[in-house]
């Protein structure tokens, strides 16, 4: 006797969570029902291994049904075929659109191409995740960076408008996007003590002041690229390292109000011109490509690394960093003063951010 | 020209891409009534085309309306080639013909297509203005009401249940027309669609017809079934309950008429009205009808000359000597004459006698009059018995009277016309209180039939060159047809009808009838529950006071329906009875197996089960004749086999009772399956049952003693482990009380059924195991042993988990509104060689088993839930494959209060309702606006952004709301039961029949049988629910899915299905809302019905 034929339809769409991941998570059919059999559902429930096969291939069947549809979410609000309660869509949707830290960390920055879809094995081996679910997860990175890559308006709004994606994830989304459109290198491995949270709180405060959108609001692509004129700008502010006066008085300010306030005072005034320049190098070199691709890694050795050598505490790094970007305004000889305060005020964040082992 | 349909295309979306070199579709839409087309115009480039079309208007007969369906096609424009169909929409307008249901229909559709599935979704709108034509003949039928219910519709009352009307149609089904073999499987598969769209069209019009012709307004518990014959054609038949009914006018009571007579006046729809002030004074009601049985048209003419005894369109009036009334009725012998022939007198009345009959027809206000006594006293007189007036007598003889005089002469009292029916048959379950007087047990019959008349060559030469579906009338082709189909069907209510009166009874209730075809043998069976009626549902102009007083003075509350109908000294088969457990004045049986639901007044000890019997019976494969002589050689083998195990399952779940049976039997190729679901409960009324004894052959072997021993030691254990899980403790009663000797508890068959082949000789079994005394399995053989070990191998739901086939659960009312339905379909292959009849029945049972506990877990979220009106079908599609087939629907019960029986059930809904609105309003608030503090979604991944991040300009940009939020597609629905529970059904928008054909020729692709059929019946319930939505309906109820014909050729890559499910479309407001509604009430009823509420006879 064997099954030729084995379904359930139900009027209301039934999604057993756990299911739901299990596929998600790219295992096979066999490989669900022994994962479900540890899990002691059998006893629990006092089904058999049979019926939990049956169970596991009807939810399956029925994800693999929906598919087509999450990748389009709003269309999943409106189709027809199957009735699921808002709240099991929201949360189809969701866990669809999830990803896993390891893997955002392998293509964070990479293009979003078939050559980076052909590493995906290499990463799959790597990090331990399924080769489905990392296709899954690549595809849908993917598929939201082409749908609001040429979009007009915020790009969290686009995501959230055509994904119906949580605040939240919506957000990390509008990171991946923003960092794939911009190819910001992070997988070298002085970066690799970041994790993608770092570098979402980067991207969004990138996002706010340093695109065009920042600016402008009705721009095509205005959250996605970097405002171009501001980089160019950028170099204006080389002065503030290459004007020796007003390096030194720019040292000089900001010694004085931090002395006895910080810890690694005397660590500080032995290095502050070194980090002065490589945080304005870092500034000025932001007119090339390239250099806007190494920007993480230019301000890990230049300025995170320094300071993590001499031990600065976190505390110590805010005061200075307050400090160092204020003083500016104290500079009398310096006229850039929006332009530093809209690099300063994201890198200062950023950098705070970076800042940890 | 009575009708003006109107038509208007808006809009399309999710088009599916029909040009690849653009990915766009240029769509445009076809809309076609009968033989008129219009077109929209071609919207380019869109896979979202907003057409916005005109109105499209159609002007045709209200016939046409009511047999024809509307069918929009949508079409991808080409240049250069042909256009290609991307998929076709039908949609039945026949809920617009009446008021008071939906009064237009406006929508998204799915757009279907039989290959590709659903492709996309147009919205459409569609109206109908209905002229009244008076002076027409009438032939359409507009304005009866459909139910699927099998029970009163929740929102109307019944005045008179008039009974049984049934028709049917025949066809040639179009896959078997020689064109079939040059044209693509879509175009087949449309014309199939198409055909039997207008069949049911015509065979509901006629229905109606004859509705009208009984004075009724609604039919109720109507079942639609299709016969595949395959190359001998397609027959459409129907079965319904006549009614008249009454709309109530506030949903939340259950009002009597004479509360608010003039409102509930205004109310009834089609002025069909079966109350006499109107009879008479509106004489053109019968002239009309005369008019018309002197033009015969030739739809009609194959009815005129069908064996249907039940029906024909010429006025038969009976005429009776004083009386002054004029009772249209199809007439027919009376059960007590039982002679066909004497109908023909009843139809030669005189037309000129008409007029001075209605001008003489007493008042309302005067019939309303008449009392009880009076109105007993007549009947007993009329009929001519010396009963009359014996108040003090029997009271079971009287009522037997009553119900029979009122189903034989409709009222008895000698000033009232007699109106006879052939069959006494109602295919209700559920009754209003006090109808169901007394019930027998379950009568059924089975027939056996050859389809081999088919060699017609000017049959099929006609047909071949039918290009246009339009019915053909069989009858010009081939008169045996219809002769033979009706015949058939003829036969087998007569010997129901038989076996009723064998009972004592004079109805059959919770009737059905059924077919199972195999090649060219097909079995007919029919099945209905014996009953006595309370006569006052079935007489014109209820008297609703005192009679209804009387009888319940006089029946014992819930343990009336128990006592036997028959006589006691002249039984029909040997039975045990006992006096009644409750009012120790009647006798019942020891046990009672019923085809209809558990009357609501019943008194019930614990919870119910489902108990299911399944067997199957090898068979020799053979031609023909011999075949159909091997099956009915068979059948009366099965239906004992059924019944035994049926009876040692009730047993062994200490049950004494069953509700809800259906036997089917499905024949195939090489095998016989048979198949009975019943829900078992115990009945207070009805003796506490026996043990189940067992015993060896051969009592000198030690060893096989003990192992008896053994048994039998299990037996007992699974009886007590039973009576504790479904709560079953009757109060003990000593034998003195009772006051009469209690004998030892014998096990009898209320079953009575017979076999016949095509002739008319009737076998009837005695199920009663001889005269033994106690119930005893004998084992003799390891058949025996396997039977008893198959006993035992049924396992009991897991904890919270009930299940029946019936309505509701007995014992359990404090229903909360989650439910769920759903259909499950197994289809298994047996190892083909050596099957014997132990492995079948092994295979058979394990794969019934294994699907329940798939059900089980599948719904374990639910728990506690009880699986309600479980419904299994079998059919054997090829040789070695089973598949069964079962809707069901899950609804949660509140288990703190199971063990109570108080009604709070209310409160708990309410509270449930509430909770469920606020978790629908959730998702799309919080996606709209940040600023709700409670987030629902569980935290992605380890991924945070600090809340007190430094918010740039940029995240104060203008967001527009997702879209989203407004346009999510509302909620329909489902179920097989005639109510929604926490809620109360406020309208019913008309019945949803729909029948769907789905192909593939890429089955592996579609994932295999399971995705293929998986996806098509997800597709159906789309279809379903989104034609009650743009009828403004939120739910389905009485859902079935009548057919689910499976057919694979996994070589070729090719799967076809056919299902056809039915059911009524309703309006329900959750009780919470209900307050809110009520309040807006009058003005909702005070709408007039315009649109066709006036037609009339």
């Amino acid at each position: 006797m064997t099954s030729e034929l084995d379904i359930f339809v139900g009027n209301t769409t039934l999604i057993d969570e756990d299911v739901y991941r299990l596929w998600l998570d790219g295992y096979s059919v066999s490989d669900a029902v022994s994962l479900r059999v540890r899990s002691g559902i059998l006893e629990q429930t006092g089904a058999t291994a049979a019926v939990l096969q049956s169970d596991t291939m009807d939810h399956y069947r029925t994800f693999h049904m929906l598919e087509r549809l999450l990748h389009a979410p709003p269309k999943l609000l409106h189709q027809l075929i199957f009735q699921i309660p808002p709240s099991r869509q929201a949360l189809l949707i969701e866990r669809y659109y999830a990803f896993d830290e390891a893997f955002v960390r392998e293509v964070l920055g990479k293009k979003l191409s078939k050559g980076t879809k052909k590493d995906l094995d290499d990463i799959s081996t790597k990090t331990g995740i399924t080769l489905k679910s990392c296709r899954r997860q690549f595809d849908n990175f993917k598929r939201v960076f082409k749908v609001v890559e040429e979009m007009r308006g915020s790009l969290v709004d686009n995501i959230q408008q055509h994904f119906l994606l949580s605040d939240r994830l919506a957000r990390d989304y509008a990171a991946i996007v923003f960092f794939a459109n911009n190819r910001f290198e992070t997988g070298k491995k002085k970066l690799q003590y970041l994790s993608f949270g770092d570098f979402a709180f980067c991207a969004e405060l990138m996002i706010q002041n340093w695109t065009l959108g920042a600016v402008d609001s009705q721009v095509a692509d205005m959250d996605v690229d970097l405002d171009k004129e501001f980089l160019q700008d950028l170099k204006e502010l080389k002065m503030l390292v290459a004007d020796k006066d007003l390096l030194d008085l720019h040292k000089s300010l900001v010694c004085t109000a931090l002395r006895g306030k910080l810890g690694v005072f005397s660590e500080m005034e032995a290095n502050f011109k070194n980090l002065s320049r490589g945080l304005v190098n870092v500034a000025a070199k932001l007119t090339h490509n390239k250099d806007v691709r190494d920007l993480f890694v230019d301000l890990v050795e230049k300025f995170v690394e320094p300071c993590r050598s001499d031990h600065w505490p976190l505390n110590d790094v805010r005061l200075f960093l307050n400090q160092y970007s204020a003083s500016v305004h104290s500079l009398d000889g310096f006229r850039h003063q929006a332009l530093w305060d809209r690099y300063m005020g994201t890198l200062r964040g950023c950098l705070l951010r970076l800042y940890h082992d | 020209m009575p009708g003006k349909l109107k038509v208007k295309i808006v809009a399309g979306r999710h088009l599916p891409v029909m040009d690849r070199a653009s990915d766009l579709t240029d769509a445009f839409v076809e809309v076609k009534f009968g033989n008129t087309t219009f077109k929209t115009d071609v919207y380019l480039k869109s896979l979202n085309p907003q057409w916005n079309s005109e109105w499209f208007k159609f002007e045709v007969d209200d016939e046409d309306l009511q047999d024809e369906p509307l069918q929009i096609t949508v079409l991808d424009h080409d240049t250069y080639s042909a256009n290609d169909a991307i998929g076709k929409v039908y949609i039945d307008i026949d809920p617009l013909l009446y008021s008071e249901a939906a009064t237009v229909i406006s929508g998204w559709f799915p757009i279907y297509d039989t290959i590709h599935g659903i492709r996309g979704e147009i919205n459409v709108v569609v109206k109908v203005d209905l002229f009244n034509d008076l002076n027409r003949f009438r032939q359409s039928s507009c304005g009866v009401k459909f139910f699927c219910t099998t029970s009163i519709p929740k929102c109307y009352r019944a005045v008179i249940i008039h009974g049984f009307v049934e028709e049917l149609v025949v066809n040639e089904d179009p896959e078997y027309q020689w064109i079939d073999r040059i044209r693509t499987p879509r175009a087949s598969n449309e014309a199939r669609q198409r055909l039997i769209s207008l069949m049911s069209g015509e065979l509901q019009r006629k229905i109606g017809l004859k509705v009208l012709e009984m004075r009724g307004n609604a039919v109720v518990g109507y079942l639609q079934c299709f016969d595949l014959e395959g190359e001998s054609g397609l027959v459409v038949r129907a079965i319904g309950t006549a009614c008249t009914l009454d709309k109530l006018s506030s949903p939340a009571a259950f009002l009597p008429a004479c509360n608010s007579p003039s409102k509930e006046m205004k109310e009834i729809p089609f002025n069909e009205d079966p109350n006499p002030n109107t009879h008479s004074s509106g004489p053109s009601t019968p002239l009309k009808n005369q008019t018309y049985s002197f033009s015969p048209s030739k739809s009609y003419s194959r009815q005129s000359s069908s064996s249907d005894t039940d029906l024909s369109l010429t006025p038969k009036t009976a005429p009776y000597p004083q009386g002054p009334r004029i009772y249209l009725c199809p007439s027919s012998p009376s059960l007590s004459c039982g002679s066909l022939h004497l109908k023909k007198s009843c139809l030669l009345l005189s037309e000129s006698s008409l007029p001075p009959h209605h001008s003489s027809l007493v008042s309302p206000v005067l019939r309303k009059s008449v009392s009880f006594s009076e109105e007993l006293f007549l009947a007993a007189s009329g009929m001519g018995s010396g009963s009359a007036g014996k108040e003090g007598g029997p009271f079971k003889a009287l009522l037997r009277q009553q119900t029979q005089s009122a189903l034989e002469q409709r009222g008895g009292s000698p000033h009232r016309f007699c109106r006879r029916r052939e069959f006494p048959f109602f295919t209700l379950t559920a009754f209003p209180p006090g109808f169901l007087v007394h019930v027998g047990g379950v009568v059924s019959a089975r027939s056996v039939k050859l389809l081999d008349r088919i060699h017609n060559p000017a049959f099929v030469g006609i047909m071949g060159n039918t290009r246009s579906y339009k019915l053909l009338d069989w009858n010009s082709f081939n008169s045996d047809e219809p002769e033979t189909r009706d015949a058939w069907w003829a036969e087998i209510r007569q010997e129901i009808k038989s076996h009723a009166k064998a009972l004592g009874c004079h109805a059959v209730v919770g009737y059905s009838e059924s077919t199972s075809i195999c090649e060219e043998v097909c079995i007919l069976s029919a099945s209905g529950t014996a009953a006595v009626l309370n006569p006052r549902f079935l007489q014109d102009g209820t008297v609703e006071g005192c009679l209804e007083q009387r009888l319940e003075e006089n029946l014992p509350v819930g343990c009336g329906f128990c006592h036997i109908p028959y006589d006691e000294l002249n039984m029909p088969f040997p039975a045990h009875l006992t006096y009644c457990y409750n009012c120790r004045k009647q006798k019942v049986p020891d046990v009672l197996f019923t085809t209809v639901d558990l009357p609501t007044d019943a008194t019930v000890i614990g919870k119910g089960c489902l108990i299911q019997a399944r067997l199957c019976r090898l068979k020799k494969k053979a031609q023909a004749e011999a075949n159909a002589t091997a099956i009915s050689n068979l059948l009366p083998f099965m239906e004992y086999e059924v019944h035994t195990q049926l009876m040692n399952k009730l047993k062994l779940k200490g049950m004494n009772a069953l509700f809800g049976l259906r036997i089917q039997i499905t024949v195939g190729e090489n095998m016989l399956m048979g198949l009975a679901s019943a829900t078992g409960v115990y009945l207070a009324a009805l003796p506490t049952p026996g043990g189940i004894q067992i015993a060896g052959k051969t009592p000198n072997d030690g060893s096989y003693e003990q192992h008896i021993s053994h048994m039998q030691k299990k037996i007992n254990d699974t009886i007590a482990k039973n009576k504790e899980l479904y709560e079953i403790n009757p109060p003990e009663i000593s034998e003195e009380i009772i006051g009469s000797p209690i004998p030892e508890p014998r096990q009898r068959s209320r079953l009575l059924r017979s076999q016949s082949e095509s002739s008319d000789e009737v076998t009837e079994l005695d199920l009663s195991h001889g005269k033994k005394d106690a119930f005893v399995l004998e084992i003799d053989d390891t058949d025996a042993m396997e039977d008893v070990h198959s006993l035992l191998t049924d396992v009991p739901p897991p904890s919270g988990f009930y299940s029946c086939n019936t309505e509701i659960m007995p014992g359990i009312n404090n229903w909360t509104s989650e439910i769920q339905m759903f259909t499950s379909v197994r289809v298994i292959r047996l190892s083909s060689l050596n099957l014997t009849n132990q492995a079948l029945n092994k295979n058979f049972n394990d794969l019934c088993e294994n699907l329940l506990k798939s059900l089980y877990f599948k719904l374990r979220s639910m728990i506690p839930c009880c699986l309600c009106h479980v419904n299994f079908t079998v059919s054997l599609p090829e040789d070695e494959l089973i598949q069964v087939t079962v809707t069901a629907v899950a609804i949660t019960f509140d288990k703190n209060q199971a063990l109570q029986t108080t009604k709070t059930h209310v409160e708990k809904s309410l509270q449930r309702a509430s909770t469920d609105n606020e978790e629908l309003l959730q998702f799309p608030l919080e996606l709209c606006s940040d600023s709700l503090p409670s987030h629902p979604f569980p935290p992605a991944k380890a991924v945070t952004v600090e809340k007190a991040s430094p918010m740039g300009e940029g995240n104060f940009r203008n967001r527009s709301a997702p879209p989203c939020a407004n346009s999510t597609v509302g909620v329909v629905k489902m179920t097989p039961l005639s109510f929604i529970p926490g809620a109360k059904i406020t309208k019913y928008l008309g019945i949803i029949n729909m029948f769907f054909i789905r192909e593939t020729t890429s089955l592996r692709e579609e994932g295999g049988v399971s995705g293929f059929l998986h996806a098509f019946i997800a597709e159906v319930f789309a279809m379903v629910r989104a034609h009650v939505a743009a009828l403004g309906g939120n739910a389905v109820v009485s859902y079935i899915m009548k057919q689910c014909v499976f057919m694979e050729n996994p070589n070729k890559n090719q799967a076809q299905c056919l299902i056809n499910v039915s059911g009524d479309a309703v309006v329900f407001v959750r009780e919470s809302e209900l307050e809110v509604v009520s309040t807006q009430q009058p003005t909702a009823n005070c709408q007039p019905s315009c649109t066709g509420g006036e037609v009339t006879t």
